[in-house]
């Protein structure tokens, strides 16, 4: 049997997606507020075995309790579209929208970093902060703590600038996203 | 609309406790039987149930039993079934009936006690995290908080379990809650916005189908336990679409009744211990019209040679389902009974198409007569046990529920069913257990009815107690064990895939069942005599009461004909299988 170039695998419990591309996907996720909402959503991701990258939440409609939940993700054609599935299958579940998909999707992402450092390392850290736009929120006669917005590869840039000039900590909030034009996504 | 519920002057509105809210509400949504067992977090709602004339409640001895009443009784009428048991322990134990239901999509409302709100979270006496443990085996869950939003949860969760893909809710109610007054809204108005299962089908992809479906040459309907949940219209116009097309019918194990068995075009249930005729037709098939199936791996077989020629057309009300395990050509996301109403009125009146060449193909394998076992004169032959069981209950108000294990795929095999809702099994996750307390619930939904639970002697003693509830409730349910010592389905894997090891399936001690039987106050009948059957068979049907019947049946026999797993349909070995047959990727297979 040659069984080595197998589009579909032999059985279903041989479905490894293997040779499937990967892709990366951003899912907003609207969601009424409330108990144990985040609980089912992030349940479901991980009884299935899928990914999480990256997760925001908070309630965007105070009179109609609704939280807009935002997931990183990444896998197959195929996953993505049963993962889309599987969250509209829960009941507090109103919509996903997938902004990636649609090419028209806005990322961002906001980060706190501290470094510490004297002399070139903290006159260094502080011009290429510059450079990437970063506000300086907090000072010390050794320290900083940048404030930064942009997409994820711009904070991983930064962070890595930083390392050999004293990166004490970071803390990112989670990629959010939002749809070009007028309309709502 | 942004609120939850209709402006309050056109729905009733009441103060009442929590626990009689529940009860009235129960009662508004037409429960008139429901299954439980009591404890010190469910106390409030048993006493608003004490006295309570329009509600039969079935004490049940283990609160598993009261899951699997519950479905049963769901199974067998189409509404919802219900259950009450208390916190901690309560709802653990109704963790696999929940489970259970989830993966055969039954309606259930399952009611957990919880200890008193102020001493959740501090591992107060007999709590569980209940909505946590139960979330990923439930369709929803609630734990309500305030008495206000009792009346609305219980609505909604009837709403939630009986519509779209049906299935298990559980709401978790602290003891305070119970007790706390509030207002009682009726039924009306409530829904939930986030929730909007799709029942219509596009008439576009319903034009597309019936396109393929007239061209066809090799057509087959796989139909499956989507047809039953729709209710017995879908049933009724899957008739009718056969009736104009004239294409063969298969079913899976959860859709047996939906098409009857004595129709000349039914092939049998398919997959792994189905019919040689129904996996060849999957196989050979131009056309493959599912409709409220899913593609299970014991249907499927080797998935990259599942029916290769066909094109596929998938219709199930929950779109997590296309394309989950099998790419399809045409998915149609609705309701089976919307589905195939409106394939027939896009059939119109075109005549069937002249399928002789493919029913002739289809003779060819129904003659090889797969389901044919070596009769004997000596012993009972659990087929022919069956066989006999059907012959002399056929034309009786007969209901049939069963355990897991070999005797559960020989009554799908030997016993037909004529009609939906007539068949209750745990197909998904293949409950041991499930057929005993199945069958109290569906004889508490159908007194009159002869309600038969075809058992294994294992799986039955997970469940035995459940006879005590059936003598309290007098409830006449005939347990028909066909008793051949062994764990008969884990024996034949190890026979065909363990080098005939048999590790711990055999069971050295089994009580005495008519004993056990007449110990819990109800009669006991022992038979080994191929001879003998047909009269204790009467013997049992006549008994106006709960009855063990020991049917003592060929102890290694296998259940056969099968698909070795790992294998294609084609590939379905009929007689003597011996374990070559299955590759060393089959082996690692469950
Ligand atoms: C609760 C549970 N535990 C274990 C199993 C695995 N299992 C499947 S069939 C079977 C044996 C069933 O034996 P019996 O009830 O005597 O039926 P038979 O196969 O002999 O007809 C077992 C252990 C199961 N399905 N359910
Ligand atoms: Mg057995």
């Amino acid at each position: 049997m040659t069984d080595t170039v197998q589009s579909i695998p032999a059985s279903a419990y041989d479905m490894s997606h293997v040779d499937e591309v990967e892709e990366r996907r951003t899912l907003a996720v609207i969601v009424d507020n409330e108990p144990g909402v985040l609980g089912r959503v992030v349940g479901l991701f991980s009884a299935r075995g899928y990914n999480i990258e990256s997760l925001t939440v908070a309630e965007v409609d105070r009179r109609k309790h609704r939280s807009r939940i935002t997931i990183v993700t990444n896998g197959s054609a195929h996953t993505l579209l049963q993962i889309e599935a599987l969250l509209l299958r829960l009941v507090p579940v109103a919509n996903v929208t997938d902004i990636t998909k649609s090419k028209r999707g806005v990322e961002r992402e906001l980060a706190l970093i501290k470094v510490a450092g004297t002399g070139d390392k903290r006159v260094e850290a502080l011009r290429l902060s510059e450079i990437f736009r970063a506000r300086v929120i907090d000072t010390t006669n050794e320290s900083f703590i940048f404030e930064l917005t942009g997409v994820s590869d711009k904070i991983d840039q930064f962070c890595a600038l930083m390392k050999p000039l004293g990166l004490v900590e970071v803390s990112r909030t989670g990629v959010l996203s939002i749809k070009r034009g007028a309309q709502a996504g | 609309m942004d609120t939850q519920t209709q402006p309050e002057a056109d729905t009733e509105t009441r103060t009442m406790t929590g626990a009689e809210i529940v009860i009235t509400a129960l009662k508004e949504q037409g429960v008139d039987v429901m299954f439980g067992y009591p404890g010190g977090a469910v106390l409030p709602i048993y006493d608003a149930l004490f006295g309570e004339p329009s509600i039969k409640h079935v004490l049940v001895r283990h609160e598993q039993g009261a899951g699997h009443a519950a479905e049963g009784y769901a199974r067998s009428t189409g509404k919802a079934g219900v259950a009450l048991v208390t916190s901690g322990p309560g709802a653990t134990n109704m963790v696999t009936p929940i489970a259970d239901a989830m993966m055969d999509s039954i309606p259930m409302v399952v009611f957990t006690g919880q200890v008193p709100s102020h001493l959740i979270g501090t591992d107060a006496f007999q709590e569980c995290d209940t909505v946590g443990i139960t979330r990923c085996c439930a369709k929803h869950n609630y734990l309500v908080m305030d008495v206000n939003d009792l009346a609305r949860t219980v609505h909604e969760a009837f709403l939630i379990a009986t519509t779209g893909r049906p299935g298990p809710v559980v709401i978790d109610i602290p003891k305070d809650v119970q007790f706390a007054t509030g207002r009682y809204i009726g039924k009306e108005g409530v829904h939930k916005r986030t929730y909007k299962p799709v029942t219509q089908p596009q008439p576009k992809a319903i034009r597309e189908a019936v396109a393929l479906m007239k061209k066809a040459r090799r057509p087959v309907f796989y139909t499956g336990g989507g047809v039953i949940n729709s209710g017995p219209e879908a049933s009724t116009a899957l008739r009718k679409l056969q009736a104009a097309t004239g294409f063969p019918v298969t079913s899976t194990l959860m859709g047996l009744g939906a098409f009857p068995a004595s129709h000349p075009d039914w092939l049998g249930m398919l997959g792994m211990h189905g019919s040689y005729e129904a996996n060849n037709t999957m196989h050979d098939c131009d056309l493959l019209i599912c409709i409220g199936a899913r593609f299970d791996d014991r249907v499927t077989g080797r998935l990259d040679a599942f029916s290769p020629g066909s094109k596929k057309i998938h219709v199930d009300i929950d779109p997590s389902s296309i394309n989950k395990v099998v790419r399809v050509d045409l998915p149609i996301i609705a309701d089976c009974a919307n589905t195939l109403n409106a394939m027939l009125d896009e059939w119109g009146t075109t005549a069937a198409p002249d399928l002789s060449d493919w029913k002739t193909q289809i003779e060819g394998w129904k003659a090889r007569k797969c389901f044919d076992y070596a009769k004997s004169d000596t012993e009972i032959k659990p087929q022919y046990a069956v066989e006999r069981l059907y012959e002399l209950t056929k034309d009786r108000d007969t209901y049939i529920s069963t355990e897991v294990g070999q005797h559960q795929m020989w009554a799908a095999q030997h016993y037909h069913f004529e009609e939906p809702n007539r068949w209750m099994t745990s197909g998904g996750l293949g409950t041991m257990g499930y057929g005993l307390p199945a069958a109290v619930g569906i004889q508490a939904a159908h007194p009159n009815a002869l309600v038969i639970d075809i058992a294994g002697e294992a799986s039955v003693q997970m469940v035995m107690q459940e006879l005590s509830t059936a003598v309290q409730h007098r409830l006449p349910i005939k347990i028909f064990i066909l008793n051949n010592e062994w764990m008969g389905m884990v024996r034949q894997w190890q026979e065909l895939l363990h080098g005939e090891r048999y590790s711990h399936s055999y069971s050295e001690s089994l009580p005495d069942f008519v004993k056990l039987a007449e110990a819990y106050g109800g009669m006991g009948i022992y038979c080994d005599d191929p001879k003998e059957l047909d009269a204790k068979i009467l013997e049992m049907i006549a008994y106006d009461g709960p009855v063990v019947f020991d049917c003592r049946v060929t102890k290694a026999e296998n259940c056969l004909p099968m698909i070795p797993s790992g294998a294609a349909h084609n590939e379905m070995i009929l007689s003597e299988i011996t374990g070559d047959e299955i590759d060393e990727a089959g082996r690692k297979l469950v």
